[in-house]
């Protein structure tokens, strides 16, 4: 565990029981730590776990999933004890989250003003006026154009771009000291999610927050991101410093991931792939969970599943290749 | 290649002044009060075995496009030529004969197939439709096609639900290239996939151009697959088309500031080999106009750094800057 640390994750497990009997492990065993100021990236492909790892951290599963295990500390103070109403304190307050479609955050039936002072008068209990002030000051510090009169329109009435940046304002309307992003921009047009990425990096400067950014795209995980945790099957697969993972790429998943991507810098005629596709949830294959697609597959991958190891300062892989690197013939 | 002088021979499909309107109505009377421009006046063509590659912000016209060069909607104005005929005024019945060379892949893999229908049936359809082929003829073409998408034959009597996103654009592929078309329009075929299985879509989709010599249209909003996938490349704004030529020099001398904007808004992975020097980046203010009430002039002036007195009163037409390279923007025609 890292002193200092604004959010410390250990060994979190978050499992669903479907109805036919089978657990589908979503979470299986993550830990991960961010310091103030430090933007996290998660990176991964659909299903792997990444959005129910930020659930888990706010403590908003609902059955039929349950943490089955782990520690989850904020500021140094463990959390799974506390109560579902100091939990309510919590969220919005030390740790806000933004979700990738901001109409399903957003209640449709009240206006932008309303949604902003309500967050701050419960929990910075501020009345009424000084509440419209900050609410619209806090729209025109995320760019928002004619704050005064937007506070008074509804969600439906703003486009995809203005509705996050609405969302912005309200997590960062009581000072998190952490803000977790599950796929801010994944709705968004290019052009306006290079807007909204840049503005909460500036917000996260400005508020000396720490970010945990959710994407599954590694061109934002490369421009936006000081540290990347790639996930596969509810587990991280490997772990490095941006630039380190970026250049160094260890694990089979991620260099097939970074393969099949096209890359506007330069021209192949076929893309790499990585054959068959992620195994659910309820169903991994025994062993390393990606031995089932993994070009460089050996037969221990398929019975015993490699820890998370340090191959290189701060750069950590689950992999055989890479464990006891020598003594493989 | 030109826009305007690409009627000869070589190519396919050639699309001229083509306008779509769609009418807003209103008040109680339910008159119409409005247009959204959907398409506003785009010209271009497509040579034979080539693929062009459409790209835009949502709602810039990319799909209703499409939709329009197959006929599915009827244009408002203009031509489409297709194999040297003007199917833009055909009657329904008079453009079944040029359906089967025509087909279009949508992004949905989940919506665009019947639920009910086994793989074997879907991709059969279209050849119980527009062919006279029998039963048993129609099965055996159908099992070779299923196979040519990488799918196996046994799959045949599986149902869409039994079949991950990729493989269910895999069985959209093969309901589109059963017939044998010449022309196919891919509208976001890989968007709704991850990275990894997107990239053995794209792979198949070229495979099978070359192995059936397809004439591609290939619509998407993500610039890397576009470029990865295409010869030439369209850049659409508000139902216009503001840049057009070919993917080298677009990439890398991009004319008009929305598609220099577009670029640089692209996220690059930095993975410390010789990445080319990003381009100064240019981050547009401000949001898309609604195409029901596109600005006056130039519909990118609300949003563009280099705009102008100019750009308010007069619309910029596409011109031809270097040889195959359009352009219009009022920065290129003084
Ligand atoms: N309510 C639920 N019931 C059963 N399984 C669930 C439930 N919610 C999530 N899961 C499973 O948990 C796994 C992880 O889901 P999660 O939403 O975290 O994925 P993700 O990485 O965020 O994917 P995406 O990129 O698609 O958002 C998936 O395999 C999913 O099927
Ligand atoms: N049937 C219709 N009736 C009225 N308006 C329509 C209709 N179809 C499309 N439009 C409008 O025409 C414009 C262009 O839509 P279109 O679907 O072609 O955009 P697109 O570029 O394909 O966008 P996306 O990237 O979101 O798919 C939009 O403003 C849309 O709302
Ligand atoms: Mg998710
Ligand atoms: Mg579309």
């Amino acid at each position: 565990m890292k002193k200092h640390a604004v959010l410390d994750v250990a060994q979190l497990k978050t499992y669903f029981y479907l109805n036919n009997g089978q657990v589908a492990k979503a979470v299986d065993g993550v830990s991960l730590s961010i310091s103030p100021g430090e933007t996290v990236a998660i990176v991964g492909e659909s299903g792997s776990g990444k959005s129910i790892t930020a659930l888990s951290i706010m403590k908003l599963i609902n059955k039929p999933g349950r943490i089955v295990n782990g520690e989850i500390a904020l500021n140094g103070k463990e959390m799974q004890a506390l109560s579902e109403k100091q939990m309510t304190g919590i969220r919005g307050n030390d740790i806000a989250m933004i979700f990738q479609e901001p109409m399903t955050a957003l209640n449709p039936v009240f206006t932008i003003g309303n949604q902003i002072t309500e967050i701050l008068r419960k929990h910075k209990k501020m009345n009424k006026k000084d509440a419209q002030a900050k609410a619209i000051h806090l729209l025109k510090t995320v760019g928002i154009p004619r704050a005064e009169e937007i506070i008074h329109e509804y969600p439906h009435q703003l486009s995809g771009g203005m509705r996050q940046r609405v969302m912005i304002a309200m997590a960062i309307s009581c000072d998190p000291k952490l803000l977790i992003a599950d796929e801010p921009t994944t709705a968004l047009d290019v052009t306006i999610q290079a807007q909204i990425l840049d503005l909460m990096l500036e917000m996260k400067e400005k508020f000396h927050m720490a970010l945990l950014l959710i994407t599954h795209d590694l061109g934002v995980v490369s421009e936006y991101a000081d540290r990347v945790l790639v996930m596969y099957g509810g587990q991280i697969v490997e772990q490095a410093k941006t630039k380190e993972l970026l250049r160094h790429t260890k694990h089979p998943y991620t260099q097939g991931l970074m393969q099949s991507l096209p890359k506007l810098d330069e021209d192949v005629d076929r893309l790499g792939t990585i054959k068959g596709m992620v195994p659910p949830a309820y169903n991994f294959p025994a062993g390393c969970r990606f031995s089932s697609r993994c070009p460089f597959v050996m037969d221990k991958c398929k019975v015993s599943n490699p820890e998370l190891t340090e191959i290189d300062t701060d750069h950590f892989v689950r992999c055989h290749l890479y464990e006891n690197a020598g003594d493989e013939s | 290649m030109n826009t305007e002088q690409n009627t000869k021979n070589d190519a396919l499909i050639h699309v001229k002044n083509v306008k779509k309107y769609f009418p807003i109505k209103g008040g109680v009377l339910k008159r119409t009060i409005g247009h959204v421009k959907a398409v506003d006046d785009v010209s271009f063509s497509i040579n034979k075995g080539e693929t062009l590659g459409i790209v835009g912000e949502s709602g810039s016209g990319k799909s209703t496009l499409g939709r329009v060069m197959l006929r599915l909607l009827d244009p408002t104005e203009g031509s489409i030529h297709f194999n040297g005929i003007d199917i833009s005024h055909l009657k329904r019945r008079e453009i079944r004969p040029h359906r089967r060379d025509m087909q279009i892949v949508f992004q949905d893999p989940f919506a665009s197939l019947n639920s009910k229908m086994s793989v074997a049936e879907l991709v059969e359809e279209p050849l119980l439709v527009q062919t006279k082929l029998t039963k048993s003829e129609r099965r055996a073409k159908a099992i070779e096609m299923i196979e040519q998408v990488g799918l196996r034959a046994k799959d045949r009597l599986k149902y869409p639900h039994e079949f991950s996103g990729g493989q269910r654009q895999r069985i959209s592929i093969a309901r589109a290239l059963i017939t044998r078309p010449k022309f196919v329009i891919c509208d976001e075929p890989v968007s709704a996939l991850d990275v990894s299985i997107q990239a053995q879509v794209l792979n198949l989709m070229k495979d099978l151009q070359e192995e059936f010599n397809l004439t591609y249209l290939f619509i998407a909003h993500d610039l890397s697959v576009v470029k990865h996938i295409s010869d030439r490349i369209a850049v659409m704004y508000l139902g216009r088309i503001v840049e057009i030529t070919n993917k080298k020099d677009l990439y890398e001398e991009p004319l008009h500031p929305y598609s220099q904007a577009l670029l640089a808004s692209i996220p690059i992975i930095d993975t410390g080999e010789a990445t080319k020097a990003k381009k100064e980046k240019i981050t547009l203010t401000g949001d898309i106009p609604s195409p029901a009430n596109p600005p006056s002039g130039c519909s990118f002036r609300t949003r563009c750094p280099f705009a102008h007195e100019r750009c308010k009163v007069e619309r910029p037409e596409l011109i031809e800057k270097e040889k195959g390279h359009f352009v219009a923007c009022h920065l290129y025609d003084k």
